[in-house]
């Protein structure tokens, strides 16, 4: 007899084996089992074989179900090269730590070699991305609910539509219940009886929202019924007016954060050339030095990459500051008042500066992560929503400046620097060291510069590069602004950043920068001091 | 070592008259000789250093292998380097200084067309041999130059070919850098989808400067574009740097791989390297090779990739594979023709047939464009593709499309009888028309 419990337990655990590859599982629930086949199945050779395996893991009710559809959708389920069992992965130094997926207890580890991802594509990405909304319906987290109607707006279909009904009246959260009511409606104007769609219609009034649009166009143009026809055709249009408004703002809000981009990267120059006169055609290598800071904090602190970035802002504009200065005690300081030399010599930097770092850093481009709470958006409704990392430069960029304007208008540093500035022999004459002055002044430029690099390593690449697409830019707001006056440099970026991006949907990009550029040059012809003159001069000259 | 050599020479001879006792015996001698030169024309500076680095390199452990295999015909192999900075006209100077000066048997070198074609006309002149290891627009054929990168037969019209059929794509988005080989593609693409059946407002076409950065606008016309109820993708022919803010864009204005693919041909596992690959995942790239397929012979290869630059982090690529594949045809070639001699290897090398990394074969076609399976990868969380897709096999090359009107006639050919890369099957000769304008 009791070879005999033995025998069947051996049986059960070789069929085990069979089927999931790992021993220590013979001593499972039945719904354990069953669950394990169906993660096994995951690791099929073709996609809808794993796409019916997903379905089946959703169907079992299990509850690691949505951790293991989680971890599908998020590239964490690997296979064991040798056995082939499903186990989820943790990338860990030098391979990574398994974890059983039915009983989430620790599986020991594996190198890189020894296991091997589950590929899904798109079409299975998609599919248990609704799975997991479905299941998420009913959380009691209201994020998880709001994410998961979110996802399900995508594809309103009948059975979605009936669970919806079934938890709309309970639904606590007024702007969850609104998506909810949305699916609805959608559903709804599939209806067969045109009384049901024009109520559909009804409640779905004020949604800018892609797929309503979309139906609503559609029963515009194809309903058999009079009546929906008009309404639909009234709310189409409706619709479109409210998108090209809202398009509109979007555009506007393109062209003030790229401007901003503009007027950070030009801020340094503002002060370098507008306030010293120096033509300093190392400006975008300063900022890129900037950027590589940020890199380098975030190597430094690894661990708190959310907060790095703050520490790289006073970090790059000292490290930026430092350069600036040795520039202008080691070369610029000996060419005052010689503008072509100046030109040559700091364009000869520009090159040993990106040469270096090349060598140090290597030619490619390194990787800077962006903080968590900087990316995504704010979605001020369906057809309009503000990017968060532009947000923040726009901020960023608004910061440098009214701190610029501070140090200028009421430290005694600002008062020296304009007082060098305005005439250099009567500022020397009451005691103003006016050789100290330049290379402080160059420093803060070069700083400011910095600090732009630190906001373009969160919106471009970090590469050896990086400086050279800004300089051109950076002299023509500083340009059209108004040499030395920080204002202009504001009102000049903002306001070329919105030419450009009102004239780039009809033009193209390229042929946008082009037209700026001509605007510009045509600007210049009428206007050489730029937009905002500088006051000072006179007052000195005369 | 008189003697030692007089019985080398005596074998030597030996070894000459059977070629099939050739290879078996280079293994002995090696360095007597005067060495093999290998010229290297990668830029190591400037724009394009980001990508041709790592080429430039690639050429270099192939060298250090071969050698330590015991050379070619019985001489060593030598590596000679130059850096053109990605400049363009320096790149015809230096072709000419490793031709003329250098007197290098072989060429490797070059990434954009207009370096491509910038050095084509001192090749031709000067009668050397240049492999090119870059996925091209295609409408040219030089005696002189071998394409080991994909033709848009062998590129961009089978990933065209999978979003229709396999994801059900109904609109397109052709996005590009503005230089030729987007431009090219592009219209050879807009032939290829109206000839499908696509309608004109079907497909949307958008070029940007080198180096784009502030993609806001374009991914919400694309975002505009695509939210019309068809499925919808794009296309992108976009290069280099600018593509990492346009997925980081793509990403922050919430446009998911599930929305709306991108598929890419300009990106591989070298450019994922500078970007936070977690908003891209589901992306797609078609490619010739990826860093993930699980071959032997990949994985010998990216072994001695990490042992030859001692960094177990450091990635392999499609135009490295295209180095890999160029370099064993040559020296094969050069095996066959028993010497490294120009016009004898452009014969020898036209059928010669070596292993690709994917467990596939790379035979050189008579067009001087090689056969090459096609991949469509979906980007991972880690930086790397998988295969989600592929050709039953190889496809041939094809140096003039089919579907541009200027080019649907035209043939090469480099072998006896036609000797011509622009034969018009139409009026019966050689058209003359090269250099893709």
């Amino acid at each position: 007899m009791r070879i005999n419990v033995g025998y069947w337990r051996f049986i059960g655990m070789m069929l085990a084996t069979l089927l999931i590859g790992a021993p220590a599982m013979a001593q499972m629930s039945d719904a354990d089992t069953e669950f394990a086949e169906q993660v096994a199945a995951l690791n099929a050779r073709s996609f809808d074989e794993k796409a019916a395996a997903a379905q089946a893991i959703a169907d079992s009710g299990h509850p690691r179900a949505s951790t293991v559809l989680q971890a599908l959708i998020d590239s964490r389920l690997y296979f064991r090269v040798v056995g082939g069992d499903v186990v989820l992965a943790e990338p860990t130094d030098g391979g990574f730590a398994l974890t059983d997926p039915v009983t989430g207890e620790a599986a020991g580890t594996a190198t890189q070699y020894e296991v091997r991802r589950v590929v899904i594509n798109n079409a299975i990405r998609g599919e248990v991305r609704d799975l997991i909304a479905r299941a998420g319906l009913t959380s009691p987290d209201a994020t998880v609910r709001r994410d998961a109607v979110r996802q399900l707006l995508n594809n309103p279909d009948p059975a979605v539509a009936e669970q919806i009904a079934t938890l709309i009246e309970d639904e606590p959260k007024a702007d969850i219940r609104q998506d909810m009511a949305l699916v609805l409606g959608l559903s709804r104007l599939g209806s067969d009886e045109p009384a049901e769609r024009l109520l559909a219609l009804d409640a779905l009034r004020g949604s800018l929202a892609d797929r309503v649009r979309n139906q609503v166009r559609d029963l515009a143009t194809n309903d058999p019924d009079e009546r929906v026809r008009q309404q639909a055709g009234a709310m189409l249009s409706n619709i479109e007016d409210k998108r090209q408004l809202w398009g509109l703002a979007e555009q506007v809000f393109f062209g003030l954060s790229m401007g901003s981009v503009l007027m950070l990267a030009a801020f340094g120059l503002a002060i370098t050339f507008g306030v010293m006169g120096v033509i300093n055609m190392a400006h975008g290598e300063l900022i890129m030095i900037g950027a590589y800071t940020t890199y380098v904090v975030q190597l430094l602190m690894p661990n708190h990459i959310d907060y790095s970035i703050l520490v790289a802002i006073p970090a790059a504009f000292l490290v930026a500051g430092a350069f600036g200065v040795a520039i202008e005690r080691g070369v610029i300081r000996f060419l005052y008042g010689r503008p072509l030399e100046t030109l040559l010599a700091t364009f000869g930097l520009s090159l040993i500066l990106q040469q270096l770092v090349r060598t140090v850093f290597s030619p490619l481009n390194r990787q800077v992560s962006s903080p968590a709470w900087m990316s995504g958006s704010i979605e001020v409704n369906a057809a309009f929503s503000l990017t968060l990392n532009r947000l923040y430069v726009i901020a960023f960029a608004l910061l440098v400046f009214f701190a610029l304007l501070a140090i200028f208008k009421r430290t005694t540093l600002g008062l020296r620097v304009r007082a060098v500035s305005q005439n250099r022999a009567m500022a020397r004459a009451v005691g103003v060291s006016s050789s100290r002055i330049d290379s402080l002044t160059f420093g803060l430029g070069a700083g400011v510069a910095g600090l732009a690099g630190v906001a373009l390593s969160q919106l471009t690449n970090v590469g050896p590069n990086l400086g050279q697409g800004y300089i051109v830019d950076s002299f023509l707001v500083v340009v059209f602004g108004g040499v030395g006056n920080l204002w202009g440099t504001l009102v000049g970026g903002l306001s070329l950043g919105v030419l450009n991006k009102f004239l780039e949907p009809q033009t193209g990009a390229v042929l946008a920068k082009v037209l700026v550029l001509v605007f510009i040059i045509l600007f210049i012809q009428k206007r050489p001091q730029g937009l905002f003159p500088q006051r000072g001069r006179a007052a000195s000259e005369g | 070592m008189i003697k030692l050599n007089r019985i080398r020479r005596q074998v030597a001879h030996a070894a000459a008259a059977g070629a099939l006792a050739m290879a078996g015996f280079s293994g002995q001698v090696a360095a007597q000789e005067d060495p093999i030169k290998v010229g290297v024309l990668h830029s190591l500076s400037g724009t394009m250093a980001i990508s041709e680095t790592a080429l430039k390199e690639t050429i270099e452990m192939l060298v250090e292998q071969q050698n330590e295999a015991g050379g070619l015909l019985g001489r060593e192999l030598e590596p000679v380097v130059v850096d053109p900075a990605s400049d363009w006209p320096r790149f015809a100077e230096q072709a000419r200084q490793l031709l003329e000066d250098e007197e290098v048997d072989v060429v490797f070198g070059t990434w954009t067309s207009v370096s491509r074609k910038s050095v084509l006309p001192v090749f031709e002149e000067l009668n050397g041999l240049l492999f090119y290891p870059v996925q091209y627009e295609g409408e040219e054929s030089s005696e002189n130059v071998f394409y080991l990168g994909a033709a848009p037969n062998q590129q961009a019209i089978p990933a065209v070919d999978y979003l229709m059929n396999e994801v059900g794509v109904e609109r397109w988005a052709l996005l590009g850098t503005d230089y030729v080989y987007p431009r090219t593609t592009n219209k050879i693409l807009e032939q290829y989808l109206k000839d499908a059946g696509v309608a004109d407002e079907d497909i949307m076409i958008n070029y940007t400067p080198f180096g784009h950065s502030d993609w806001q606008s374009i991914v919400s016309d694309v975002r505009d574009f695509g939210s019309q109820g068809k499925k919808t993708a794009v296309v992108s022919t976009i290069n280099g740097d600018a593509n990492v803010p346009f997925y980081t864009e793509l990403g922050n204005q919430g446009v998911t791989a599930s929305d709306i693919p991108v598929v890419a041909f300009s990106v591989g596992e070298q450019e994922l390297a500078g970007i936070d690959t977690e908003p891209l995942v589901g992306h797609l790239a078609a490619w010739n090779y990826f860093m993930s397929v699980p071959t032997q012979e990949n994985l010998e290869f990216i072994q001695s990739w990490h042992e030859f630059k001692g960094d177990t982090d450091a990635v392999t690529n499609d135009p490295m594979e295209a180095h890999y594949i160029g370099f064993n045809m040559w020296v094969e070639a050069v095996r066959r023709a028993g010497t490294t001699d120009v016009d004898a290897v452009k014969e020898s090398i036209v059928g010669v047939s070596v292993p690709n990394l994917t467990g596939g074969y790379a035979t050189m076609m008579p067009n001087h464009h090689a056969t090459k399976p096609v991949m469509i990868g979906e980007i991972q969380p880690d930086g790397q593709f998988a295969v989600v897709w592929e050709t039953a096999g190889e496809v041939p090359g094809d140096a003039w499309s089919d579907y541009l009107p200027e080019s649907a006639d035209i043939i090469a050919s480099w072998r006896k009888p036609l000797l011509c890369g622009n034969y018009n099957v139409e009026t019966g000769e050689c058209s003359g028309q090269n250099y893709g304008d």
